[in-house]
């Protein structure tokens, strides 16, 4: 009884003071906004007030200035700097040439690491493209199609942290004649495999239970970008080929994907993209551990659990040189489609 | 018939229909899954399906009183303080770099000097940089401050336990995205409308307060809701500049941390997964057009 009385006691003040904690840092971070926006009013109303010559140049730099200053701290001089330390060891003291992308290369660990990469970069684009585009043609004709197209959309809203716990959990495994809790191992059981293995720890395995977790997330936004494409494609394109006799799988593909087929490509690389620097999947369900390790990951933990600059650096390069091509062909290709719309 | 839905038509079948239908309930059973373990007691967790709640059916609502009050994971005061600094990080983290990227695009679009164009470009190739490349020289930046040689540049602040560095390098990272879609939405208002107020004798501020804020709504409106779930939603940069400590780091920090050494107590984590999906959860569903249109404008961030 005195323990029950304890515990209720105890609940009452902690809960009081989350509460008083809350207000507390709500109100820092509101004030902050006010801050925020009370000095540009200020700097506002004082600018606004030049006129003559000076009136434009001080336009410029007052609402242009801050952006600038960001962008050269923030991301122009720190790209430099990192390119720089990629050639220095762990402490930045010395410079060590090209060895730490020798050591990138052509250790072992770091070649699980860069084919498990490029596991993801193949598998899970392609696998959420192309179930996106079934989905999009299917779905459209549907009755509560917007009820579909949300559940399956709806995953793009979540963390990838989220994610990974969600799907950890379907992957959850119990030793043979316990009942099983995680979803995949309950099916298989029922399916009459009797002891399924811990699917987390079995390689290769894992590595694409993993990427699933990816292409649940992407899926969606294929199919809806997808979607889109297609309803856009102009009438009397499909009706001249329909009067020619196109009918089915023939106007699928000489129609639809010929006139659709830039925004699969741009689908495709904008997944390949996040693929690439997404690191939450894999540090939340595995930690990198059980051969599962990939670029972005291997980076952050380099950089900041082994403290080795150096090679942090050196992943970080070659992740942008595995990126730049990827995003600058979507930039082009996204700035085309709107110029021609 | 229209064209495309001639397209679709020769698609459309009972068995395209079943592949839908199989895949919208493949897609959302693990969340379902998430949502029915939270809501159980910890005995019934540890020992039985989830599936069990259609039998079954006993549901509680004290794992969250749990996890976000008393904790058991080696924090006191549980989830709250988390939950609390993701609303107190994103809410700044998506007003800053909106308002800055306003007024830069604003002066790139029609306050025109010379080089305008070229500052335009660099900026919207800015894009192309991934969050990787900054990282660690923006943390040293923090911690040491900027020197040349023997010179200090930027001196060390020491803004540890505060949210200042997150809140930075948000605001620093969504620059050139916000600046390269607001600018394409700026730009294209009226000419006239402008120069008219220009005649008038208005600043370029006025121009900007009492002209372009209140026509660029729906353009800021989608920037801001993906901005807010891009920093609601993001592990990397929180985890690198805010550390995993009560007083700063988000929701997704502490879930990560969970699930590695924690995996255990699956009542506690689901129901804290949960409580961490519920905020985008209701902006998917409340402002999904908005939501879908920034989405694809953005999709290339990070």
């Amino acid at each position: 009884m005195p323990a029950t009385l304890h515990v209720v006691a105890s609940a009452g003040p902690l809960a009081a003071s989350a509460w008083t904690d809350a207000g507390i840092k709500l109100g820092n971070s509101l004030g902050a906004i006010a801050g925020f926006l009370g000095i540009l009013l200020l700097i506002f109303f004082a600018a606004g007030r030049a006129t003559g010559r000076f009136a434009k140049p001080l336009a410029v730099l007052v609402m242009l200035g801050p952006a600038i200053l960001l962008l050269l701290v923030g991301l122009v001089a720190p790209l430099v700097r990192t390119v720089f330390l990629s050639f220095y060891n762990a402490d930045s003291d010395r410079s060590v040439g090209l060895r730490n992308y020798d050591w990138a290369f052509t250790t072992d660990s770091i070649h699980t690491v860069l084919l498990n990469t490029a596991l993801w970069l193949v598998v899970a684009p392609l696998t959420a493209t192309g179930l996106g585009l079934a989905l999009a043609l299917l779905v459209e004709r549907m009755r509560w199609q917007g009820l579909y197209k949300s559940l399956i959309f709806l995953p793009m809203a979540v963390s990838l942290v989220g994610a990974g716990i969600i799907w950890k959990f379907v992957y959850e495994s119990r030793g043979a004649g316990q009942p099983q809790i995680g979803l995949l191992s309950q099916l298989a059981v029922s399916l009459g495999w009797e002891d399924p293995p811990n699917w987390i720890l079995s390689q290769p395995l894992n590595n694409f239970l993993l990427i699933a977790v990816m292409v649940w997330v992407q899926t969606g936004f294929a199919m809806v970008v997808l979607s889109a494409a297609i309803k856009a494609i102009p009438d009397e394109v499909t009706e001249a080929a329909r009067l020619d006799g196109a009918r089915g799988m023939r106007l699928f593909w000489f129609i639809t994907v010929p006139m659709i087929r830039t925004t699969v490509v741009v689908v495709l690389t904008t997944v390949m993209i996040t693929t690439l620097k997404a690191f939450d999947i894999v540090r939340t369900m595995t930690g990198g551990n059980f051969g599962t390790q990939v670029l972005a990951n291997e980076m952050y933990a380099q950089s900041f659990t082994q403290f080795d600059v150096g090679r942090g650096s050196t992943l970080a390069v070659i992740l942008f040189l595995a990126v730049l091509p990827l995003v600058a062909y979507n930039i082009v290709q996204l700035r085309k489609e709107r110029e021609t719309r | 018939m229209k064209g495309s839905t001639a397209v679709r038509r020769s698609f459309s079948g009972p068995l395209g229909s079943l592949f839908v239908i199989v895949v919208t309930v493949l897609w959302t059973i693990p969340t379902f899954g998430l949502l029915a373990t939270s809501l159980r007691p910890k005995q019934e967790v540890a020992t039985t399906g989830w599936w069990e709640v259609f039998t079954h059916p006993e549901l509680i609502l004290s794992n969250y009183h749990t996890v976000l009050f008393e904790g058991g994971f080696g924090v006191s005061a549980g989830m709250m303080p988390f939950l609390v600094n993701s609303l107190a990080i994103s809410v700044p983290a998506t007003v800053f770099p909106l308002v800055i990227a306003a007024m830069a695009a604003y002066a790139l679009a029609w306050v025109r000097f010379r080089g305008s164009d070229t500052v335009f470009f660099v900026i919207f190739a800015l894009q192309v940089v991934p969050l990787q490349m900054a990282l660690i020289p923006l943390l040293q930046l923090f911690s040491g401050g900027a020197h040349l040689g023997g010179l200090t540049i930027i001196p060390a602040v020491d803004l540890s336990g505060t949210y200042a560095p997150v809140w930075l390098a948000h605001t620093m990272f969504a620059l050139p995205l916000a600046t390269f879609l607001l600018h394409n939405f700026i730009s294209q208002l009226p000419r006239d409308l402008m120069e008219a107020a220009i005649m008038d004798g208005a600043s370029h501020f006025k121009i900007f307060r009492s002209i372009v804020l209140p026509l660029c709504t729906p353009a800021l409106a989608s920037f801001a809701i993906f901005e807010f779930l891009w920093v609601w939603n993001d592990l990397l940069v929180a985890l690198t500049f805010a550390g995993g400590t009560p007083e700063v780091a988000p929701m997704t920090v502490r879930l990560a941390q969970l699930s590695g050494s924690f995996g255990g107590r699956w009542e506690l984590l689901t129901a804290g997964a949960f409580l961490s999906l519920i905020i985008p959860l209701i902006v998917f569903f409340a402002l999904q057009r908005y939501f879908v249109r920034g989405l694809l404008a953005g999709s290339v961030k990070g």
